[in-house]
């Protein structure tokens, strides 16, 4: 029996030639960093149309921008972030990951995976070039404006912009389809022998539950878009009541896919929260068994509660009382997760380096996030809070402090790993605290204007608005300048730094943390001997 | 460590606490307002009450958990000598977060199923008003009384906003809250809305009234209201309906039931003079033809 030390030194180098490496990659660890550096720029990207969006309103009145420029940066900003920054930096983390933590050499298909990524550049052009076109030369209507969320009959009003946007969609939902396959064939099929799926770490176990989601929910959103499509072109009247048809249904059918769609943006941040706790609070994961079944739970409850984001629509009572109890549902299983990460806090041995304080950030602040979200369920408050700044602050609490904080967690947890060096500790704490306060100061008060009144996707206010509106925008543009650090971080971590060992942090157990650090090119050539004392969750009886 | 955290929230509960019993009939928002208003009518009482309940409940559960945290940060350091404990599991304990949890919600679901039932109940209505949605205004019909109209955003918030000045309270305290023609209403009416649109999904929000509609093209979605105190409830547009989406407003006039029936009664002459206005145009023009 070979032992595992032997192995990894086998294929270290990887190909010479730019195109070679990088565009003709069927490498994991490199098509993870392309996923992972285009979710920074595209975050970047998103960052800027969202301080665009805070400057107008940070005064009443309109200075910056027109109207229905404005309406191109909220409807831009999200799309951007969600499709371009989100998912892409988790489909990253994933494939950089998943082989490693299960001891396979690559993920099952790794030419799809390459085209996968691939397809994203170009969808992304597609998608942001009328807008560019028309701020920077003039040229066009600009991009679409009537939110992401595309609502007919207003998204059909829209010109040329529309029949881009809704072809980078399809585009980019063709790369995640290929992406979940990928990961579920990966993780159902090449895990090194002895690696059970109740061994596995709670990340892949929370993207094998996302790639599940992806699949069953992608192929909807298509759907939904090219009946936009073909109403728009080619006459038919799916969403048109004049001929016939329900502008509600789109609602019905977008949102089918929209509810999953956001578990789909954090359960992979569950994952990451669940490694890196145990690791420094030096002790195992609390409930690792229910830990899986609250995810399952919580992604079959994700099909059933559409709807809430529908409950002005004009829903018979059945319909709305049923969607507010499903809906209330899934904080059960939330709840529990959050219990957990607490539970594995409570008598260990912590320490707060840099990937642990965005953990921590995210448990306090997801459940803040959490919090509104209970209290937007529940129907008779939905009918004040809903298409106002509460919605707002909430989304904005699970995406931002919730799943992107979690990216960054996951990002200085596994620099070391992926770049052979140590990142500098002090500038990644001032990157947390900076962007911590800077947050809250953006995001908190817009529960307040949300209470008071302010409705969502306005350019201008009433002055009762104006004094929150101002501290937001102060907050919107520390947090957006705090995010230069991160930035000059990650790229100086990846030019130089002290050396990182093979296991990193003190406490960090399982497969991946027994490759050097740089992991080599290819690893686990040949599938390595498990050691359960070794594996997070090795042992078995929990 | 988490100050910055807590006393934020503190703050926040401590508002909320007390900011909102002076501003049950506000009839625009406040400056530095904290929490929904109690509002005017028995439905936005609902909605408060359902609101304050789950807001609670969410406070209690946020103490115990970050309460719980801040314990673990500071007893569980390893800088400390905290040793880990090497436990991993407690099915009793899930079973425990996991029941009590359901019980709570529950608890809350009675209520608020109890008020959303109350909310749909859009019979016996005493009169009915049709809203129209369009973009950029509404139009608003008293069904079965010959009276109807648009209603727009004010000329002096359309100045405004044309100039790009900054608006402050001394100067236009309800900019972009004002509209050229309100919504007359009479008081301790039970007053059913048939809410539809002509172009675009819009949706007719008045905090006031504590509830609010999609106005859809192509569907007549339904709501009742029925307000206790005399006033001016303003509100807006609350879906997005393209870029000027965030300019026409909703403003309600409430006052008690003999002035709404001589108001009406003036709107109808108003008509009628209208009316004759127009058949004088075109009787001449007839003769002509």
């Amino acid at each position: 029996m070979a032992t595992h030390a032997a192995h990894h030194d086998d294929h270290n180098h990887a190909p010479s030639g730019f195109l070679d490496r990088w565009v003709f990659s069927t490498n994991h660890k490199d098509i993870g960093t392309l996923y992972l550096i285009f979710a920074l720029v595209m975050f970047f990207i998103g960052g800027a149309m969202a301080l665009a969006i805070r400057a107008e309103l940070f005064q009443p009145g309109l200075q910056l921008l027109a109207p229905e420029v404005f309406n191109q940066m909220t409807t831009m900003h999200a799309l951007v972030m969600i499709f371009g920054a989100v998912m892409p930096a988790f489909v990253g983390l994933g494939n950089w990951m998943i082989p490693l933590m299960i001891g396979a050499p690559d993920m099952a298909l790794p030419r799809m995976n390459n085209w996968s990524f691939w397809i994203m550049p170009f969808a992304f052009a597609l998608l942001l070039m009328p807008l560019v076109l028309f701020l920077a030369f003039g040229i066009g209507g600009g991009g679409p404006a009537g939110g992401w969320t595309l609502y007919p009959p207003l998204s059909l009003q829209g010109g040329s912009s529309f029949a881009f946007t809704i072809f980078a969609i399809h585009l980019m939902g063709i790369s995640s389809i290929m992406g979940a396959i990928n990961i579920i064939a990966t993780v159902l099929n090449m895990r090194a022998p002895g690696m059970d799926l109740l061994k596995m770490p709670i990340f892949v176990w929370t993207w094998l539950i996302t790639a599940f989601l992806l699949i069953a929910v992608m192929p909807v959103l298509a759907g939904a878009v090219t009946m936009l499509l073909t109403d728009k072109f080619f006459e038919t009247s799916f969403f048109n009541a004049a001929g016939g048809g329900d502008p509600v249904m789109f609602q019905h059918i977008f949102w089918f896919f929209g509810h999953p769609e956001v578990y789909i943006m954090i359960l992979p941040a569950f994952g990451v929260v669940s490694e890196i706790i145990p690791t420094f609070a030096r002790k195992p994961l609390f409930g690792y068994q229910a830990m899986v079944y609250a995810t399952a739970s919580i992604a079959f409850l994700s099909f059933i509660v559409w709807a809430h984001h529908m409950f002005t629509v004009g829903m018979p009572l059945g319909g709305q009382l049923f969607f507010m109890y499903a809906t209330m549902l899934i904080a059960v299983p939330t709840g529990v997760k959050v219990f957990n990460w607490v539970s594995t806090m409570w008598k260990g041995s912590m320490t707060f380096e840099t990937p642990m304080l965005f953990a921590i950030g995210f448990v306090i602040m997801f459940t803040i996030g959490g919090f509104s979200g209970l209290m937007l369920a529940i129907v008779p408050a939905d009918f004040q809070y809903h298409d106002t700044y509460f919605v707002v602050a909430h989304f904005h609490y699970v995406l931002v402090t919730g799943a992107v904080y979690s990216i960054m967690a996951a990002a200085y947890y596994w620099l070391p790993k992926w770049t052979g060096h140590m990142y500098n500790e002090t500038l990644g704490k001032w990157h947390f605290w900076l962007s911590t306060i800077f947050v809250n100061l953006l995001f908190f008060p817009q529960h307040f204007l949300g209470l008071a009144g302010m409705p969502r996707r306005i350019p201008d206010y009433n002055v009762a608005f104006a004094d929150f509106n101002m501290i937001s925008s102060i907050g919107g543009f520390g947090f957006g300048l705090s995010q230069l650090l991160f930035v000059y971080i990650v790229w100086s971590c990846a030019r130089g730094g002290a050396k990182a060992t093979a296991g990193v942090w003190e406490g960090a157990k399982g497969l991946e943390w027994t490759v050097p650090s740089p992991a080599p090119h290819h690893t686990f050539t040949t599938p390595p001997v498990i050691d359960d004392s070794k594996l997070a969750h090795g042992n078995v009886a929990h | 460590m988490n100050a910055g955290r807590f006393s934020a929230l503190g703050l926040a509960l401590l508002g909320m606490l007390g900011s909102s019993n002076a501003l049950a009939a506000a009839s625009t928002p406040e400056r530095w307002q904290l929490n929904m208003t109690e509002g005017v009518t028995a439905s936005s009482q609902i909605a408060y009450d359902a609101h304050m309940m789950v807001f609670l409940v969410c406070v209690v559960i946020g103490i115990l958990v970050f309460g719980a945290m801040a314990v673990a940060m500071f007893r569980f350091r390893k800088s400390k000598g905290a040793v880990a404990a090497t436990w991993s599991h407690n099915t009793t304990a899930e079973v425990i977060w996991t029941v009590i949890p359901v019980i709570i919600l529950i608890v809350m679901a009675v209520p608020a199923t109890k008020g959303l039932i109350n909310l749909y109940d859009t019979r016996d209505a005493e009169m009915t008003v049709k809203i129209t949605g369009y973009q950029w205004m509404w139009r608003y019909e008293y069904m079965g009384e010959d009276v109807s109209f648009t209603s727009r955003l004010d000329a002096e918030s359309e100045r405004i906003r044309q100039s790009g000045a900054v608006p402050t309270v001394a100067d236009a305290e309800t900019y972009l809250l004002n509209v050229d023609n309100e919504l007359v209403l009479p008081t301790d009416t039970k007053i059913r809305f048939l809410i539809t649109a002509d172009d675009v999904i819009h949706a007719w929000w008045v905090p006031a009234l504590g509830w609010k509609q999609d106005a859809i093209p192509g569907i007549a979605n339904d709501a009742w209201t029925e307000i206790r105190e005399p006033g001016v409830y303003r509100g807006q547009c609350a879906e997005l309906c393209g870029k000027d989406h965030g300019f026409m407003p909703i403003v309600v006039r409430a006052v008690p039931r003999a002035e709404y029936d001589a108001w009406l009664v003036a709107q109808r002459a108003g008509n009628v003079d209208e009316v004759s206005r127009t058949a004088a145009v075109a009787a001449p023009a007839a003769g002509e033809g």
